[in-house]
This record gives C-alpha cells, structure tokens and sequence, in this order.
C-alpha cells in the first residue's frame, strides 16, 4: 500500500518539476498513439461508411473480419508487422523498424478494426430512410456523410475513444516494434515494464498514474464533445 | 453505383495519403541507415543501467545512433544469425562459440565480466548456506525438493543455470518444484522472491533490487558462476545489409580504454561494490 503511496508522490513530483525524461515519454506516447487514432478513424469512419452503406456480396463475411480484428491481440500484431519490417523482410529497405513511425503502422493496425467495425454498426443503426430523406432533400453526397456523421456522433466519438484506449495502454507491440529505445521509441507503457523489471517500483508506478491521467483527461474532453446537447 | 464509386474513391484517396506519408518518412529514415547500429543486448546490461552511461558516450564520440534493443542473449544471437543485428553484446559463452564456428559473427571479444549469485529465501529450506560448490548446491535444492524459479527464456542466466543443473547430475526438467518463468532477470527475481524459492542470478541486477526483494545470496563464489560478457560484429558476409564500419566502431569502443574505465567504475557510487569487471584483452 505504502508502494502506491509512493509511487504517487513520485508522480506528482515528476509532473511539477517537468522531468524532462518523463516529459518526452509522455509525448511520444500521445503523438504515437494519437497519430495512430487519427488515421485510424480516416480509415475506419471511410471504410466503415461505405460498407455501412453498400449492398455488396459477401457483406456480412466482410464485417465478420472487422469484428474479428477487434480482437486482435497486439502482440501477435507486434511480431508480424516487425517480421514484416526486419532488415531482411518484405519492407526491410524501408528501413523503419524500432522508429516511432513502425509504432504508429502497428497501433493503427490494432486500432482501426475498433473504429471500422462500431462505425459499420453506429451506421447501420441509423433509420433507413434518413439517408434518401437527405438525399432527396438535394443534399450531394459529401453533405450526406456529413450529416450521417453528427446523427451517428455518440457511438462514432465511442469509436475514437475505444480505438484511442486500445492503442494508448498497449505494451507488446510497442516494444517488438519499437525497441523501447531511449528517447526515441519508449513510452509510457513500455517504460513502465522497464523500470518495474529494474526494480524501480516507484518510477513504474508513477508513469503508470500519469498514463491513466492522461488517458481521462484525453477520455472525459471527448466524453463532453459526445453528450453535447444539440443546439434546438 | 453512384454511392460506390464515391465511397471507393474516399478509400483509395485516404491510401493514397497514408502510402505517401509512409513512403516520405521511409525516405528520410533510409538515408539515415548508415548511421544506425541494432545492438541486440540482454536484459542485464540494460537493467543495471551500464549502457545507459556507455551508449551516449559512444554515440558523441562517432556519431552513430544506436538502437539498444535488450532482449535475452538467445534472442539476440537469433538476430545476428537472421542478420536483423550489427553487434551483439551476450554472455552466453557456449552459444556464442556455436555462433562464431557457423560463420555468423565476424569477431568476438571479451568485454567484462562478473558473477552469478544463488540467493534464496532467508530460511533457507535447501541448507545451501555456505556450501561452495554450485553444482552441490543445486544438487540439495533438488533432493529437498525446494522451489526453484527458472529464467527458461535461453538468456545467457538460463544456459548457465542448465549447464550448473547438468554438472550437478540432478533431475529438474518437468518437476513441480521447478518452475519456468519465461520472464527477465529483475522479474523473476521478483516471483522468487513472492513464492519465497530460489533462483540463480547475475549479481547486479540482484544488488540493485536487493533491498525490495528479501532474499539472500546463500552461495556464491565458486567458479563455475562466472559470468563473462564478449561484444560480437555481425558478419556481412551471409547478410549484406549489416553496419559493418557501425558494428566494429561498437566492438572497438567497447573493449577501449574509455570505456574499460567506465565499466571498472560503474556503481560503485551506488552500491558500494562494481557491478561489473573490466576484462578487454585478456585470455578466456
């Protein structure tokens, strides 16, 4: 109990005098996980939209993919994006293993399933005739989406938020990826398993309460943006 | 279909954007590709926070980026056979011997070395407390049938815990009070030290968790726990794609004076004892 005491003093401590060390690492864990998010939910809203929306055969085998790549465990994807990018691999001359980029490829294959599949539901969910009661109104396609989109805004902003927290407290793919190099590829989770094996208790769980802060402030600004009333 | 054909080519526009903002950041990264050494490493030399001090010295004093990836010295000589490594820091000697006559590695010396510990619970089931021998010592924990935490992970730690079990003639393989952790050093120490069992263990990594584990080095000095560390360059001759020049400006910085230096030094501060003895340029 005293160790969890401890460890959020030493927190709170890191935080205020700005630890420069702690300070990267926890940028890099936003820009990563945060880039991943971003391209995840461009592809996922896109995609998720057009199978949402289209009559196609094989639609239902289709969706049942995405559902299964909800679940994909991130460090199986880990090792086959990292087989994938070794030196001597398919995209060996690309040359991006243990980068933050690598890391980004990997989050965004375990986030984008998330985003896809409840955005193929949350459309899917939408009353059949709003569509052609838009389109009939003279709206062009684009306008459509726009429109389906902030109808469909609760389990879309759930999409961001579950793909976000999947990728932001992941550990095993960050560190096959990434190396967990010092200053360039550790973050938050992946410094948490190295200062625990190092016996630095303290420190582990420290980085482990600022990880959680920063999921809830990221969490609860997209929790408001989701329960905003609409304007009558 | 109207619909389709939209939907399609938003698809094909966002993989159109992510391949070019891949392909331009691949781009960059290439050019940089000289400049970088994979060091394949184990977990104790990062644990105890030697390479935290030696790798940014090195990299002032060449320029090369080093990427320090610790995983266990199996691991990383699995590497350095597929190529995926420039040099290779490992204390698994017998490995590495194998490692070096399939043609794998272009050189090996040694770097330092220090010791291996058998530390246990204080109450000490096994009696192992002051007997000498190693071997003897596993011999007892496995007649008592005390509870014994393996690496089981082929890092250097665990090939020397086979051989120690091997030299000691008795049977651990499949027993219940033998029990595979797959994990590091730092974390099996912790498991040891929960379920109160023994294990063997590199010194540093147990100095610098002692005071939070609650087990005590019960036999330690005989030879056979000698725990020596070679830094190998890759060859480039089955795999083209090695940092050669990278790979033997590492080995050579580390068998340096500068760096032997650092080694001799390094935590004393902290614990009162080196963690590791510096050995460039002398015989096996």
């Amino acid at each position: 109990m005293d160790l969890i005491v401890e460890g959020i003093w030493k927190a709170l401590l890191l935080l205020f005098t700005l630890d420069p060390e702690v300070l990267s690492i926890t940028l890099l864990s936003l820009a990563v996980s945060g880039a991943a998010t971003l391209i995840s939910l461009v592809l996922g809203v896109s995609l998720g939209f057009a199978i949402a929306l289209t009559e196609f055969r094989g639609k239902k085998f289709v969706i049942s993919t995405i559902n299964t790549g909800m679940g994909l465990p991130p460090v199986v994807v880990g090792l086959f994006v990292s087989i994938f990018l070794w030196r001597n691999g398919p995209f060996g001359f690309l040359g991006i293993l243990y980068t933050p980029l690598a890391m980004v490829i990997a989050q965004t294959i375990i986030a984008a399933p998330l985003v896809m599949g409840i955005t193929v539901a949350a459309i899917q969910h939408l009353p059949r005739n709003l569509r052609y009661q838009i389109l009939a109104l003279g709206a062009t396609r684009l306008q459509m989406m726009r429109l389906l989109v902030r109808e469909a805004r609760l389990p879309l902003l759930a999409a961001v938020m579950a793909g976000f927290g999947g990728v932001i407290s992941e550990v095993g793919a960050s560190i096959m990826v990434g190396g967990n190099i010092k200053g360039y590829t550790r973050v938050l989770t992946t410094a948490t398993v190295m200062e625990t094996s190092r016996g630095n208790f303290d420190i582990a769980i420290a980085l482990g309460i600022i990880l959680l802060a920063l999921c809830f402030i990221i969490n609860a600004v997209l929790t408001y943006v989701q329960q905003r009333e609409r304007p009558r | 279909m109207k619909h389709a054909q939209f939907m399609t080519r938003l698809c094909c526009l966002t993989a159109l954007l992510c391949s070019s903002m891949i392909g331009g950041m691949a781009a960059s990264g290439h050019a940089a590709d000289q400049k970088n050494i994979i060091l394949a490493t184990t977990t104790s030399t990062q644990d105890s926070g030697l390479l935290d001090v030696l790798i940014p010295l090195f990299e002032k004093k060449t320029g090369f980026m080093v990427k320090t990836i610790a995983v266990g010295s199996g691991q990383a000589m699995a590497m350095g056979e597929r190529g995926e490594a420039d040099a290779l820091l490992v204390h698994s000697p017998d490995a590495e011997k194998k490692f070096m006559e399939k043609g794998f590695g272009s050189s090996r010396m040694i770097v330092m070395h220090n010791d291996f510990v058998i530390v246990g619970p204080a109450a000490d089931p096994a009696k192992i407390k002051g007997v000498k021998s190693a071997p003897e010592a596993f011999k007892n924990i496995a007649e008592t049938q005390s509870l014994f935490m393996s690496r089981g992970d082929n890092s250097g730690t665990h090939a020397k815990e086979k051989a120690i079990w091997k030299a000691s003639g008795a049977a651990c393989a499949g027993q219940k009070w033998y029990q595979e952790t797959g994990l590091g050093m730092g974390q099996t120490l912790g498991v040891a030290a929960e379920k109160k069992g023994y294990t063997l263990a590199d010194r540093g990594t147990y100095l610098s968790l002692k005071n939070k584990l609650g087990l005590e080095i019960l036999c330690e000095g005989d030879k056979s726990l000698l725990n020596v560390y070679h830094v190998m360059a890759v060859n480039p001759d089955k795999w083209p794609k090695v940092n050669t020049a990278g790979a033997k400006a590492f080995a050579d910085f580390m068998v340096s004076q500068q760096a032997q230096t650092v080694i001799k030094e390094f935590g004393v501060e902290r614990f009162g004892q080196p963690l590791f003895f510096p050995d460039a340029g002398k015989k096996e």
